[in-house]
């Protein structure tokens, strides 16, 4: 929202500068994001008196003499056609900044510092100026727009500063307006701020105008959609009489980036900022049957704006209609067919209500965005309606552009005309705010911001100005008015002085997860964090079956791009990403992890919450990981968490190696799955063919409920023997293909007295023959009631070895 | 005798000037010492001597005897002391090599940040509520006094998966749904990820937020600005202040924008909080009215005071991180700087 600061002057006398001003603001809600002085390149420039002025022959330059009251006759070059001896011009002095102006003399190509410099052999120490260069135009300064240099009043004073002289001595307050105040969407409205917080009168614009008695015949207006639109003005005018608005008006329309078209035109952008209402002006010659009627449009209706544009609309969009066609696209745009030209001698202004919501939708459904739109986003009260309409017919007549005719209309679905009313309390205000306020500070505080204020006692009688359409609960409201005016600095820190005593901290599931995550920062993983949405195609990279049950996802219905479209059913893909990520920059090694959700819809389309299931995705890379490093993890968390994981080839999960990876099974339930990735998934890794760490790269991915579901609650203490546990090595040949797994779990079975069983070698020879291997084990026998003698060693042993010949068939060495 | 006496001894202790092992030392104790050495063969002539001059002499034999033990124990602690130091030389490593590392890992900055967070208000007595990630526009708008046309819906770009369930936006709906499932008094933190379609050097479309609630008898503006007091001295050091001024959340009434005195510059003004002394931290306010109502308590018996801070934006502060989307490329040359 940008407001020049000399046009609130013209509603309030503001004694404090625009600095101090901006720190009013901001203590009271207000954050100017920017601050900006009008011509903020230009500097040193100074009226300057052309003494003497020569034509230097064969060319289009001027020399002069000049006086900028420096004290001394300045010698400058002037190639300007309409420089002449006696003339009072801008002059730019050595050292001065204006702006740079390209070939035309129009285009502005950045901010030129003025040298001393020579021009065709002529000294010249200084710059007369252009408007351009001093980045004004006509609407800013009559006369700038003209191709030679800008014409100062005779009367202007040689040597001083240009900047007041041309109404550059303003600043531009760019003030962010939180979403709930619509009202100060406007020169008004913030002008009502700062007479609030300065506690100076407001002077309200002139909205007084006379009526003719002219009345246009058959005129009518009808709402149709008052649920869309609450309000509608209407109101004619004829005699217009085009023509230039007058300079302050353009002036203030320039400053705030608008270029003047003509006065009516003018009128509408003018009451638009100063007001906040946007207003719209229809050619009454061009309306069928001098009819308006508001409603929305049928399905097979177009319409082509001001700007050429042609929507197809629906029964979604608003539209103001003459008695056979859409003539505006209500709220955002004017239709062509029903524009103000230069011709236009009778008009109906409109000024009206429409419903935000419905505004906010067409407008992003047909991409048609304007300043109106914007305005009617926000939110705009009927009582700006109101005002909007009385300050342009004030304007028309104050500018004598027009005659305001009898033929006025006013259609409203209702809505009360007075503002809100409510009962609140002192004592309610200041417990809220946890101090205490007088009560004059608040009356004081309530009636500079407009509110009518009745006293009782500790009981306010409370009317809101009829703008503030934010009120609307009372006490909280006020006390929020009442501070940002008092100042927050007189709140007193109390620390939850008068609640009560609570137990916090972590449960038993934060606690464990952050137990888990610091189990495996101590393996040397470092917890990572990806997006929780990717898209197919990292699915695909995966060689996910196209009937995969992962492949049942939730979509996003709006997506940012197109890597980023539904929701992960999967960790795999993220870590592999940040593994590949991470190769792709010279780290070649690392492990990593993430505890996060996967999500999976209850059904599809979805229609209600969908599960989040927390896995535990995490990966290894480099040339020291191994399927064993990787299983060393699994144990620790095993370890870590008082569970014994089991593994079972895996050799259908089509991102991992099918020889070199296994399922996780805790309790006999699959809770994960770890290995090796694919080959063909690694071969497919956009990664140099050099890189050697891509061949070594494990992923694995555990459902972490379905992992806490099967830890034990809680621990008791089991008894120790006192008698010392005794160990015993075994030897075996066996066939190559017999696993580990099976050999231990067999030694285990065996005998009840056996604790661990610890492989500690495996050896290949020609002597044990082709195709065998001797793995050695180391037994821990447990004693229960009495110390072991080699006696009961010799006997389990023999159990042991009768088990292995019985099931396996495997002889001692 | 005395002179045979004087004699070994003369001999004993050339002989001992001569030993150069362990092995030697031991024959020494051997040959002089030993059980059948050269001080017990004076010990058996001992009979010999006559009865009057036995008394001294075997007290001079003694003593020589002590003597031999002690210079034997001189010899032998300076060449333990030898073979020690030979040793350690010998053993001696070049400190200077690389060291050999056992890996250890980190966790994540968002989550080193999250958990201090955490601890602050754990102290204080809040419990950690974590809800949905996808949530229904009924908690993550409706209930939270957003309202289907209400303009903070134009604040956020809300990221849809059907047309009433959205990723959440923020973690305010936990505020709900705490307060659907217990009763006051309630201290509660809701620490996680929140999604925005949003994305530049600032903003990530996922970043993480942690909401604070407490509903109570008799909550203040003051109790507000307390609380984050403590918080803020905690995380950013104890000279830090807060500076509460004047904002809009829908739900929240009155509305605060809570700053920070710049911990860099003390205040003074600095490139990182633009010269104004001040750094935006995070929001917060009184809990709205209608909030409360929505979860069926009485705003008349309870009021409560809630904030929403910015994970990452109190990370990015803590440790000059310039760039947000730096939290979630995961390089490792940047997750092992981050140590807890």
């Amino acid at each position: 929202m940008k407001v020049p600061f000399s046009w609130l002057k013209e509603y309030v006398d503001i004694d404090v500068t625009a600095q101090e001003l901006e720190e009013k603001l901001f203590s009271c809600g207000f954050e100017v994001e920017e601050l900006i002085p009008v011509g903020k390149d230009i500097s040193g420039v100074v009226v300057g008196h052309v003494v003497e002025c020569e034509k230097i022959p064969d060319t289009h330059l001027s020399l002069c003499k000049v006086d900028a009251g420096t004290g001394e006759l300045l010698q400058i070059c002037c190639g300007a056609d309409n420089v002449q001896a006696g003339g009072k011009y801008p002059c730019a002095l050595v050292g001065a900044t204006v702006l740079a102006t390209g070939k035309d003399h129009k285009t502005v190509e950045g901010v030129l510092t003025i040298k001393k410099g020579k021009l065709r052999g002529y000294e010249s120490c200084g710059m007369l100026c252009s408007g351009v260069e001093l980045g004004l135009n006509d609407d800013l300064y009559p006369g700038a727009d003209y191709f030679g240099l800008l014409v100062l009043p005779e009367d202007a004073l040689v040597g001083a500063d240009v900047k007041p002289l041309l109404g550059m001595d303003d600043y531009i307050f760019d003030i962010s307006v939180t979403a709930n105040r619509a009202d100060c969407q406007s020169v008004l409205g913030i002008a009502r701020e700062v007479a609030a917080v300065l506690n100076k009168p407001l002077k309200m614009p002139a909205t007084d105008y006379t009526t003719s008695d002219y009345t246009y015949p058959g005129l009518n207006i009808t709402v149709e959609a008052l649920d869309l639109c609450p309000r509608y003005l209407g109101h004619g005018v004829r005699n217009i009489t085009p023509g230039q608005s007058p300079q302050w008006m353009r002036r203030y329309l320039a400053l705030c980036g608008l270029r003047s078209i003509s006065n009516v035109v003018d009128i509408t952008n003018f009451v638009m900022l100063e007001i906040g209402q946007p207003m719209h002006a229809f050619d009454m010659s061009t309306l069928e049957s001098t009819q308006i009627i508001v409603r929305r449009a049928r399905n097979d209706e177009s319409i082509v704006t001001l700007d050429g544009k042609e929507f197809q609309l629906s029964d979604s969009n608003l539209v103001i209609c003459d008695g056979a066609k859409p003539v505006a696209l209500a709220g955002i745009m004017g239709g062509l067919n029903s524009e103000i030209t230069e011709n236009t001698t009778q008009l109906l202004f409109e000024s009206a209500k429409f419903m935000r919501d419905n505004i906010r939708k067409t407008s992003r459904s047909l991409g048609q965005s304007t300043d109106a739109s914007s305005h009617y986003e926000k939110g705009i009260s009927e009582y700006t309606c109101e005002l909007g309409m009385a300050r342009a017919l004030h304007l028309i007549q104050e500018l004598g552009c027009g005659e305001v005719t009898a033929s006025a209309f006013d259609v409203s679905a209702g809505a009360p005309r007075e503002g809100k009313r409510f009962t609140a309390t002192i004592s309610g205000i200041n417990r809220i705010l946890g101090i205490e306020v007088p009560a004059e500070a608040i009356l004081d505080i309530l009636r500079r911001l407009q509110f009518e204020v009745k006293q009782d006692g500790d009981v306010l009688d409370v009317t809101a100005p009829r703008y503030r359409e934010d009120i609307e609960i009372g006490e909280p409201d006020l006390a929020e008015e009442v501070i940002r005016e008092y100042g927050y600095e007189h709140i007193v820190p109390t620390f939850l002085q008068a609640s009560s005593v609570t137990n916090g901290g972590l449960n038993a599931a934060q606690q464990r997860r952050a137990k888990l995550k610091r189990t495996l920062c101590g393996q040397g993983y470092y917890e990572i964090s990806t997006l929780a949405f990717y898209a197919d195609a990292d699915l695909d990279a995966l060689h996910l079956a196209e009937d995969a049950p992962e492949r049942r996802v939730i979509r996003l219905l709006n997506p940012i791009t197109s890597n980023l479209t539904i929701m992960r059913p999967l960790l795999a893909p993220s870590m592999l990403n940040t593994v590949v990520e991470n190769l792709k920059k010279g780290n070649n090694a690392g492990r990593i992890f993430e505890l996060s959700n996967v999500y999976a819809p209850k059904e599809l389309p979805v229609t209600q919450l969908p599960d989040e299931i927390p896995h535990l995705g995490f990966a290894a890379f480099g040339d020291d990981e191994d399927f064993f490093t990787v299983k060393g993890t699994m144990e620790a968390l095993a370890e870590a968490f008082g569970v014994r994981f089991d593994y079972e080839r895996a050799e259908d999960v089509p991102y991992l190696h099918p020889g070199i990876s296994a399922y996780i099974l805790c309790d006999g339930k699959r809770v994960g799955v770890f290995g090796k990735l694919a080959n063909q998934v690694t071969g497919e890794l956009k990664l140099p063919k050099d890189s050697k760490a891509n061949h070594k790269i494990f992923l694995g991915e555990i459902d972490y409920n379905a992992l806490c579901a099967l830890l034990p609650e809680s621990m008791r203490y089991q008894p120790i023997s006192e008698f010392a546990t005794v160990t015993r090595d075994l030897a075996l040949v066996v066939e190559e293909g017999m696993t580990c797994g099976t050999l231990v779990e067999t030694i285990r079975s065996a005998c009840k007295q056996v604790g661990d069983v610890e492989l500690f070698d495996v050896y290949r020879s020609e002597q044990i023959g082709e195709g065998k291997k001797s793995m050695a084990f180391k037994i821990f026998f447990v004693p229960e009631d009495k110390a072991l003698t080699p006696k009961d060693i010799d006997r389990f042993m023999n159990k042991i070895l009768g088990n292995l010949k019985h099931k396996l068939n495997i002889d001692m060495r | 005798m005395e002179a045979k006496i004087n004699a070994l001894k003369e001999q004993m202790e050339i002989s001992l000037g001569a030993v150069q092992s362990q092995e030697e030392l031991a024959e020494f104790w051997q040959a002089y010492l030993g059980k059948k050495g050269s001080i017990a063969g004076l010990m058996k002539e001992l009979g010999k001597v006559s009865a009057e001059e036995r008394p001294a002499m075997g007290k001079f034999i003694n003593q020589f005897k002590a003597y031999a033990e002690q210079r034997y124990q001189e010899v032998r602690a300076e060449m333990d002391r030898k073979e020690l130091e030979a040793r350690n030389k010998n053993e001696q490593v070049d400190i200077t090599m690389p060291a050999v590392k056992r890996p250890m890992g980190s966790l994540h900055p968002i989550t080193i940040v999250k958990d201090q967070m955490v601890d602050v208000f754990a102290g204080m007595g809040f419990e950690i509520y974590e809800g949905p990630e996808i949530e229904d526009d009924d908690h993550n708008f409706t209930r939270l006094n957003v309202a289907k046309n209400h303009p903070a819906r134009d604040m956020q770009d809300t990221f849809y998966v059907a047309e009433d369930i959205v990723l959440r936006t923020h973690t305010s709906p936990g505020q709900i749904r705490v307060m659907d499932a217990e009763k006051p008094p309630i201290k509660v933190l809701v620490p996680g990820r929140v999604f925005r379609s949003d994305s530049d050097a600032t903003h990530s479309p996922m970043f993480h937020q942690m909401e604070g609630l407490v509903v109570d008898k008799k909550i203040t503006l003051c109790d507000l600005q307390g609380m984050l007091d403590e918080f803020v001295k905690k995380i950013f050091g104890s000279e830090v202040k807060t500076r509460l001024r004047p904002s809009y959340f829908p739900f929240t009434e009155p509305s605060v924008e809570v700053d920070v005195s710049c911990f860099e510059c003390g205040g003074k003004g600095c490139s990182l909080c633009k010269g104004t002394g001040w750094i935006e931290v995070l929001g917060g306010g009184i809990v709205h009215h209608k909030v409360l109502e929505n979860c069926g308590i009485d705003p008349n018996e309870y009021s409560g005071l809630a904030f929403g801070i910015g994970i990452e934006r109190i990370a990015m502060l803590k440790y000059g991180i310039n760039n947000i989307g730096l939290l979630y490329e995961n390089d490792l040359r940047f997750l092992k700087q981050f140590k807890d």
